[in-house]
């Protein structure tokens, strides 16, 4: 027999070694993304000043109690009530603001017994040591997303784009600021500002 | 004119799939670049809770704590939930140190943004979370996320 060349190694099969390598990498990869609630903590204050009095009507109270029971205004209530409890004390307006201006954007129920202005409505939230944090997140999700809520509507009838679409934008256009925009955002967050508290639990 | 034909072939020659191997080394070394793989190892259990109303956490100025019920190999540590830190585990009084120490490992300008991100099992009760904010207000870091899985809106 006569010497033959080597033959050339075929390299047809190297597409299919690397698609599934490929794949393999498609499946497993998660591009994660994390997401959650973002909460500011109040700064330590040591000075001795005498907090400012706050009527009981202007405080909505949620109590989560050790077998993660809910307690709103001393009354037990379910987590899927929380949110439209929320709105409605928040949105009521009933009197007037520290400048002595009444809500005119609230189209709550102007109940005399409940918040005077989303300028003064306070929520305020306390958990006991025991609570689970799952029911913490729960509650505190319904709580943002009251809030949430109202500045949706007030966007809408405002701008009338979503206030979520405006935030997102501005998270876009983080390095050429747009004064408009940001001016739109700052108004609506100051018809409800975000006013939650937490009291720390009984040790 | 004969010279253009002497090789004569007169089918049409395969397309050569020799630089397909490159695209797809290309697509896959995209996605092993892409492709994060966890910078910690996690030593407790961390189911994370659900909610809707999120919004991005931005990595580049985040340190995470995690916290939850040591995970099977951490039998021996007990069921209580511990904290963990950057591959070690944590008291509460260890809290403000570490969490200072990983801000000032970022750059200059996003110290003041500095957001520690809380990842926390959903068993966990939350006494321990109390405990680590109030630690975190000692330490002036005051911006907390709430790390949650996005639940689908019904």
């Amino acid at each position: 027999m006569a010497k033959r060349a080597a033959p050339e190694v075929n390299a047809g099969s190297m597409a299919d070694i690397a698609f599934l390598l490929l794949i393999f990498f498609l499946v497993t990869t998660t591009i994660e993304k994390d997401k959650g609630l973002l909460r500011s903590l109040p700064p330590i204050d040591d000075t001795e000043v005498e907090p400012p009095i706050i009527k009981q009507k202007n405080l909505f109270t949620v109590l989560v109690s050790r077998d993660n029971q809910l307690l709103v205004e001393e009354e037990l209530m379910e987590l899927k009530d929380l949110r439209r409890a929320a709105i409605d004390f928040l949105d009521n307006g009933g009197g007037t603001n520290a400048a002595g201006e009444s809500c005119t954007y609230c189209k709550g129920k102007r109940d005399e017994t409940s918040s005077d202005h989303p300028d003064k409505a306070i929520i305020s939230m306390k958990h006991d040591r025991e609570t689970s944090y799952e029911k913490y997140i729960e509650v505190q999700n319904e709580l943002v997303a009251a809030y949430n809520f109202l500045r949706e509507r007030e966007a809408q009838r405002l701008y009338n784009r979503s206030f979520q679409s405006m935030l997102e934008e501005k998270e876009k256009n983080q390095f050429n600021k747009d004064e408009k925009l940001n001016e739109q955002i700052t108004v609506i967050k100051t018809l409800f500002p975000l006013k939650l508290s937490e009291a720390e639990p009984d040790k | 004119m004969s010279k253009f034909k002497k090789g004569g072939k007169s089918e049409l020659p395969a397309i050569s799939t020799a630089s397909l191997p490159d695209i797809v080394f290309m697509l896959l070394f995209f996605f092993m670049v892409a492709t994060v793989m966890r910078d910690s190892s996690l030593m407790i259990e961390n189911i994370l809770p659900s909610a809707d109303q999120v919004e991005k956490l931005k990595k580049d100025r985040t340190a995470f704590i995690y916290a939850g019920k040591p995970s099977s190999q951490y039998k021996q540590l007990g069921e209580e939930p511990r904290i963990q830190f950057n591959d070690k585990f944590i008291d509460v009084d260890e809290v403000q140190p570490s969490v200072l120490e990983a801000q000032r490992a970022l750059t200059e300008e996003l110290q003041p943004k500095f957001v520690v991100g809380l990842k926390v099992d959903k068993e966990t009760h939350a006494g321990l979370v109390s405990d680590v904010k109030q630690e975190l207000r000692k330490a002036n870091t005051l911006k907390v996320m709430y790390v949650t899985n996005v639940e689908s809106k019904q």
